[in-house]
């Protein structure tokens, strides 16, 4: 039967501003999918976004929603977990407004500890405001302001937040549909700060700079870069040239999340 | 025994014509009828739900008994 996604969006919101071929609307009914799956409570569930193309999502999901400030999803974010310890907090938004704008208050989330979901979706590129190059810009692709190629290294968004501390960090594709409510839904039940990258696609400010023919060359490419991490495990650094990881990257249960711990340092001040 | 066909609902105001649907139907169901999709084939269609899953402007439902 066909999967209802309308019980969960607001009405008449639809078609959403994302471009033809944007696969922000692939992670949006991964996302929905993923909350039907948990069965969430809606009233109890808050998604939080700061400013771009992936960050206007709240605005058609209906549930809790906050669309605050560029890069600052985060830090409203940890905000409103703090007030609310028992509500599911989810963040999303893209490469630019997570790793470059945002990129402070991500990595001291992900240090935290907190218990929040961040889906960043990682289109390579400031798409919003005229396709600048961002951090996730691979090196020698062209944006608007580097019209001669990026000179720049660009981020891996895993990596950082593993190092950073976050404690479950997975990685999909848009091209991978059927993965991503599957990551969504396990990174949202882990107690912790959990990142899930997605790597997306920009046909109008990406795409187009960069040879791209047509979207489904740009969905073509996600299948061909990404491989699985059990595959992973039987290839040669050889092979894995190029290659980027899929499914769950890192995961640790042991190290308590930083409501649990706020709520021990208000119960010794109040002991007192 | 007879092949009950499925229901393809297209929501034409959603339809950004991606080709995304077209591209990725494995027996080839869909075609572009100027800038929204329309379904070609019915007959051909194996429900793999594969349109549905990947339309990122939630233009296409299939239901299947």
């Amino acid at each position: 039967m066909a999967f209802d996604y309308e019980k969960y969006l607001r009405p008449g919101k639809l078609p959403h501003i994302w471009c033809p071929g944007c696969g922000h609307g692939i992670v949006m009914k991964g996302l929905i999918r993923a909350m039907d799956t948990l069965k969430l409570d809606m009233k109890n569930t808050a998604i939080v976004s700061g400013i771009g193309c992936a960050s206007r999502l709240p605005g058609y999901i209906d549930c809790c929603t906050l669309h605050t400030a560029h890069g600052r999803a985060a830090a409203f974010a940890t905000g409103v977990k703090m007030a609310k310890p028992e509500m599911n907090v989810i963040l999303c938004g893209g490469d630019g407004d997570g790793t470059a704008i945002g990129g402070n208050h991500f990595i001291h989330a992900c240090r935290r500890n907190i218990d929040m979901t961040y889906i960043i979706m990682n289109n390579y590129i400031y798409g919003m405001t005229g396709g600048q190059f961002s951090p996730c810009t691979p090196t020698g692709h062209k944006a608007s302001t580097t019209p001669y190629g990026n000179p720049d290294p660009g981020f891996d968004i895993a990596k950082l937040a593993i190092g950073a501390g976050a404690t479950f960090v997975a990685r999909g594709t848009a091209f991978h549909a059927n993965q991503i409510d599957k990551l969504i839904a396990e990174a949202i039940q882990h107690k912790g700060f959990s990142v899930v990258e997605i790597l997306d696609d920009c046909p109008t400010t990406y795409g187009r700079r960069n040879k791209y023919k047509s979207v489904i060359e740009m969905m073509n490419r996600l299948k061909e870069v990404a491989v699985p991490v059990k595959a992973a495990e039987k290839m040669t650094a050889e092979q894995l040239k190029g290659k980027v990881l899929t499914g769950v990257l890192y995961k640790d249960d042991t190290k308590s999340d930083y409501t649990t711990e706020y709520a021990k340092v208000i119960e010794r001040a109040q002991a007192k | 025994m007879e092949k009950t066909l499925p229901k393809i609902e297209i929501i034409e105001k959603y339809c950004k014509g991606c080709h995304i649907c077209v591209e990725f139907c494995p027996t080839k169901v869909l075609e572009m009828k100027g800038f929204v999709v329309a379904v070609k084939n019915l007959e051909a269609c194996i429900k793999c739900m594969q349109c549905e899953l990947r339309c990122p402007d939630f233009a296409i439902k299939v239901s299947a008994e």
